[in-house]
């Protein structure tokens, strides 16, 4: 243990803990810019610079660790000046339209100006300009980066695809796409994680809301709505509403409010994927060893992974589409008729927790209705929360609006979906079923649920022993595949989400600087689960009805055409290269 | 008033006089990959502020070329920017008064022509090819790449052993590097922005000295590969050690009866002591590699016989042959080549030049080994003969200022036209022409012309050629191996261009060069040896550097090592120089400003832990 003084008060930390960590001990919170614990601590920005006694030249707290006897000043007039003075120079190089800035109230920097009570600056503005690609999903101002490099780390440390990197040198130093090329032309998975831990509002995502109103002012459309697990457990972070208020029921009323005509649960079409996927695991498995294990395909950005990463291992990814792209490609074909509405009146507009769903509505594969596509708009939860704010609606007096019919069930197998290990449990679940004959207890297979990283088991199914493992961020689903590839391990079935913790963590969940919320979230759908009346899939009496009254049987020609994808059906920009 | 005064400085220029020494060491310092249009674009500003005014072309010339390289800089430009560039600084400089003005100019000029790729990547794509690869200076000019801010921590820490086990993650000859490497990683070395590089190599040295016997790492388990590699010498024993550590079967080829190469047999013990090199080769040989010495390529053994009983070859035979001066006499008795003798007196065959006259012809390191063996060996007289100016030569100034301390003499600007004899052809003078100082040529020194001056008769009995070594390239080429302008010609991985499963590296690749790029292709070598093998072994250390200890020292001196007096050592082989204190090598250790942490390291490329 190292004995020192922060601000005259005496702290006690274990030996390498940094001045910053031990400030928080002490209960002094040093203002930071640039800094991500563990991933990001470069000193950068030099806004947690202190003062440490008997040294002329302040230090940054972020990664300088304790030394025994230090005495350290967070707020000395040296450090007052240093601190202000750094965060001026970093405005005077930042486009501060903050009042119709996407992270306005929601920004590092607008943040620590603000506490600093900075008004007036006394730097010209010197802002840089850098164009970027308009059709990218993914999007980048250069006037408002901050040059923190979070981003950088991020996709390099946690999402190991290396998308951006430092260009330039000198005073022209920024951050751009790496190897010099277009993001367009980049093997960018859209995960979105760069998004979400920008400190300010360099790194944003393409805004549809336009496109939503739009819709719904068109007399032509009929909009519907789905809504994806994972926005449940977030929407209510930036509304001001308790997480256990916020229910689902009122995001049905509050879409409804707006002129959404039908709104139906994601949930539903997971237990459809559910049935597809846990189908195509045991025929593979009925069919013999395979080399590599099947992968879920619910993860579009995952998707893009393996494809740019390991173009030999895309027919390991189950063909099953992911449950945005089900519904979708169900709504607008058989219940259409049933709600009697011509398929290419129908807008369907998704809520999702996530960047990338974005792209994957807008792949050429996913248009099995025959509409132009079969999701016509996909909005994250930033844009649900913001398209309510919009609409001014006060979501605490809502009351709860059921999902429509004829698709009002779901169940809590759908639900954890939206957490890393969710496909992977109710997937198991449903396979159980079938081989034994008989629902396993609902908590069974709960060894699988974990935060984030990669979680591995083995569960016996009949005769049959089953490997499986669960990973989620992509970084830990490289290291995953590397193990595999390098034949150290082998596995049945293997889930991957490319956010940390899943969609709970999605790149288009609200933005909380300095914490990750995905655990927190995942608990929630947990919880949900629990108290769902429907635990299992295939105990989803609607998609009985469905493969009664339409599909027939999972894997049928029907949920062939309807519910599967060719994954050949694209290219990733270096596949293309390839050709 | 005086019709004359004493002009003495004003407090600012003395202070500006100190800025300018400020950034010469600032350039001294400058860290690789920065963009070079915009530092020359900072240095015409310079240059800017020091001209007069009175000028067209300079005065509003160089603002006009500044203007237009911002423009570049900052994406405002088109290609006929580099135009427009071209043509005023070549105006610039055919027509500005004094060298303020134009040597401003010729500076852009040879922008233009040295880096016109990047004008037009700056303009096309409105970016930089530059950017900061390798953010740590020392470590990235030292050709093995080895760890330097971390044993320098680790010497300031006491620990010793551990900094010998760090640097061997990178170069396995710790100890004789410590005594005669280049440190080609002080030559930037960011302290040189306070005051002045750390002695890197001292301290080192110091870590060398305070160790003891530090074991080898663990290797890894055995792959049943085998690897011949021809040449004991840096290189050779380099890659022996690596590929040992890997798991693979090494044996070592060397003609002469010990190893070390030119360890042993170029560098005289006083600068590096036996002893000391050998702690060095029998750790690499406590990794199992097996060694035949005494055995010559072509005679004792084939190349096409390697070849069957292995399944990789590495070549690093180094270079051994001497190079002829080229004038009239050389095979008379008592001319002798630098490579002859360093070599009997590394076999331990001291040649006697008791009541001698000798001359040495050469400037480089190698002409002062034998400038200062040759008085070591109870010459009369040495004397050094070189064609160019003192500071032309490519010895390092220690050596040649060692040598005139012991009481040689060096002979400038002076080319040696014919070595004269008696009647039984023994050497009883060299003539020597004396030389002026030309024009600059390609190596950036003025080239040595005949002054209009009679040659000298220098009396001598002995004759040291020391101009330079090719390579015993035969063998070689017989079995196909591609010679390229008398080197072997490889691929940056160190294989040979046109045939599979044989690479080679060092002198013999590059020319005679230095110990640690020997000692880095040894290294390149083993890691591309090992791919070719189907392998892919990690070679690191668990060794934790310590992190900074927060007490940057304010501008102080560098702690610079000492030798025993010039009229003690000049008669005998030992180590001339003494290694730092314990005092000493603590403050010098604390001098490092820790660029792995501070800066751009801590963000990429700070720490290279394995490879």
């Amino acid at each position: 243990m190292v004995k020192l003084t922060i601000d005259n008060i005496p702290v006690e930390v274990s030996e390498n803990t940094t001045i910053l960590e031990a400030a928080k001990a002490a209960g002094i919170n040093i203002p930071t810019l640039c800094y991500l614990k563990d991933i990001n601590e470069i000193a950068a920005c030099r806004v947690c610079i202190v003062e440490i006694e008997g040294m002329d030249r302040l230090i940054s707290s972020c990664n300088n660790s304790v030394r025994e006897g230090m005495k350290v000043y967070t707020n000395s007039p040296k450090v007052r000046e240093a601190r202000r003075v750094n965060v001026e120079l970093i405005l005077s190089q930042h486009n501060t339209n903050c009042a119709y800035c996407s992270r306005s109230g929601n920004c590092a920097l607008q943040k620590v100006a603000n506490d600093l009570g900075i008004y007036e600056t006394a730097y010209e503005k010197i802002v840089p300009k850098k164009n970027w690609s308009p059709r990218a999903i993914l999007k980048r101002d250069a006037s408002k980066c901050i040059k923190c490099m979070r981003c950088i780390q991020i996709c390099d440390k946690v999402q190991s695809l290396h998308i951006w990197d430092v260009d330039g040198t000198g005073s022209r130093t920024t951050v751009d796409v790496a190897q010099n090329r277009r993001i367009m032309d980049s093997d960018c998975s859209i995960c979105g994680q760069c998004i979400t831990h920008c400190p300010v509002g360099a790194l944003y995502c393409r805004d549809d809301t336009d496109r939503f109103f739009d819709a719904l002012a068109d007399k032509d459309k009929v909009v519907v709505a789905q809504i994806a697990p994972a926005v449940r457990a977030a929407w209510c972070e930036k509304l001001g509403i308790e997480r256990k208020k916020a229910t689902v029921g009122k995001i049905t009323a509050a879409l409804k409010r707006m002129g959404v005509k039908y709104v139906f649960d994601t949930d539903f079409s997971a237990d459809l994927t559910i049935m597809e996927e846990g189908s195509e695991l045991l025929k593979r498995i009925a069919e013999g060893e395979n080399k590599y294990p099947l992968f879920t395909s619910c993860c579009p950005a995952w998707v893009r992974f393996i494809k740019s990463q390991y173009p030999d291992m895309v027919d390991s990814l189950s063909t099953a589409k992911s449950p945005q792209q089900m519904f979708g490609a169900i709504l607008k074909t058989y219940y259409a008729k049933i709600l009697n509405i011509p398929s290419e009146k129908l807008f369907f507009v998704s809520v999702m927790p996530c960047v990338a769903k974005k792209k994957e509505a807008s792949l050429p594969t996913m248009d099995d209705a025959k509409t132009g596509r079969d999701v016509d708009l996909v909005l994250t939860t930033r844009e649900l929360v913001k398209i309510i704010r919009a609409e001014h609606i006060n979501v605490e007096s809502l009351t709860d609006v059921p999902f429509d019919y004829p698709i009002e069930t779901s169940s809590g197998a759908g639900v954890i979906f939206g957490t890393t290990g969710g496909v992977m449990e109710a997937a198991l679940r449903t396979a159980y079923f079938i081989i034994e004959g008989h629902n396993p207890e609902p908590d069974m297979f709960k060894d699988v649920r974990i935060e984030s990283g990669i979680k591995k088991a083995t569960f016996k199914l009949g005769e049959k022993e089953l490997n499986i493992a669960v990973a989620s961020g992509l970084g830990n689903a490289r290291k995953l595949i590397k193990s595999i590839r390098s034949g150290k391990e082998h596995f049945d079935f293997v889930e991957i989400m490319a956010c940390p913790g899943g969609c709970s963590g999605g790149g288009g969940q609200p933005i909380h600087e300095g914490s990750e919320l995905y655990a927190v979230r995942g608990n929630e759908l947990y919880s949900l689960d629990k108290d769902s009346q429907i635990r299992y899939s295939h105990g989803n009496p609607e998609i009985a009805n469905l493969y009664k009254n339409f599909l027939e049987t999972p894997l049928s020609e029907k949920a062939e055409e309807l519910l599967h994808t060719n994954h050949h059906g694209w290219s990733m920009p270096s596949e293309s290269e390839h050709i | 008033m005086s019709r004359l005064s004493i002009i003495t400085p004003d407090y600012a220029q003395t202070v500006v006089e100190n800025l300018y020494k400020d950034i010469e060491r600032r350039i001294t310092a400058s860290p690789p990959g920065i963009c070079p249009i915009d530092i020359s674009n900072a240095f015409l500003k310079m240059c800017h502020a020091q001209t007069c005014g009175k000028c067209v072309p300079c005065r509003v010339g160089l603002t006009q070329l500044s203007k237009l390289m911002d423009d570049v800089l900052d994406g405002n430009a088109t290609l006929e920017h580099i135009d427009i560039i071209e043509k005023t600084a070549r105006v610039i400089k055919n027509t500005a008064d004094c060298a303020i003005g134009y040597e401003a100019a010729n500076m852009v000029l040879k922008g233009v022509v040295g880096f016109r790729d990047d004008y037009i990547e700056h303009i096309e794509n409105k970016r930089c090819r530059f950017n900061i690869y390798q953010p740590v200076p020392c470590v990235s000019l030292c050709p093995a790449g080895v760890d330097i801010p971390g044993y320098i921590a680790l010497v300031n820490d006491g620990r010793c052993a551990d900094a010998i086990r760090l640097i061997r993650k990178d170069n396995p000859f710790p100890v004789s590097c410590a005594f005669v490497c280049e440190h080609p990683c002080e030559a930037r070395c960011r302290r040189n922005m306070i005051d002045d590089s750390i002695n890197i190599r001292a301290l080192k040295r110091y870590a060398a000295d305070h160790a003891g016997i530090v074991p080898a790492p663990e290797k890894a388990a055995s792959t049943g590969k085998k690897v011949a590699i021809i040449g004991g010498g840096p290189s050779g024993l380099s890659a022996a050690y690596y590929l040992s550590l890997m798991g693979h079967s090494v044996e070592v080829f060397e003609k002469r009866d010990k190893l070390g190469g030119m360890l042993r047999y170029g560098i005289p013990s006083y600068r590096l002591p036996r002893e000391r090199l050998q702690e060095d080769i029998e750790c690499i040989l406590s990794t199992g590699v097996k060694i035949h010495t005494g055995v010559e390529i072509g005679k004792d053994i084939t190349i096409p016989q390697l070849n069957d009983d292995f399944d990789c070859i590495y070549i690093a035979i180094g270079a051994h042959n001497d190079k002829k001066i080229g004038i009239d006499g050389e095979d008379k008795r008592g001319v002798i080549s630098a490579v002859e003798m360093l070599r009997s007196i590394g076999d331990n065959t001291l040649p006697d030049f008791t009541k001698k006259r000798v001359v040495v012809v050469g400037g480089g390191n190698v002409a002062m080994d034998c400038t200062r063996s040759a008085k070591r060996l109870g010459a009369e007289s040495v004397t050094c003969v070189y064609r160019r100016r003192r500071v032309d030569m490519t010895a390092l100034p220690e050596e040649v200022e060692g040598a005139e301390s012991e009481g040689c003499e060096i002979l400038c600007l002076q080319a040696p036209v014919k070595i004269s004899g008696d009647e039984d052809g023994n050497v009883t003078s060299i003539w020597i022409q004396p030389q002026i100082a030309g024009e600059i040529d390609s190596s950036g020194r003025p080239k040595p012309v005949n002054a209009n001056a009679e040659p000298i008769r220098l009396a001598c009995d002995i004759v040291i050629a020391a101009v330079g070594q090719g390579i015993e390239i035969q063998p070689f080429e017989e079995f196909g191996v591609k010679v390229k302008r008398g080197v072997i010609d490889t691929l940056a991985s160190n294989e040979v261009t046109n045939i599979d499963g044989i690479f080679a590296g060092g002198d013999c690749v590059t020319g005679p060069a230095t110990v640690i790029r020997a000692i880095a292709a040894g290294k390149v070598a083993s890691a591309n040896i090992d791919e070719y093998l189907g392998f892919n072994h990690i070679i690191s250390t668990d060794v934790e550097v310590p992190l900074p200890r927060l007490n940057v020292k304010p501008a102080c001196g560098r702690m610079n090592t000492k030798e025993r007096s010039a009229g003690e050592r000049n008669s005998d082989f030992n180590l001339i120089e003494t290694g730092l204190t314990h005092e000493e090598a603590l403050l010098e250790s604390s001098r490092c400003l820790r660029c792995d942490h501070y800066g751009y390291g801590i963000f990429k490329g700070g720490r290279i832990e394995k490879w």
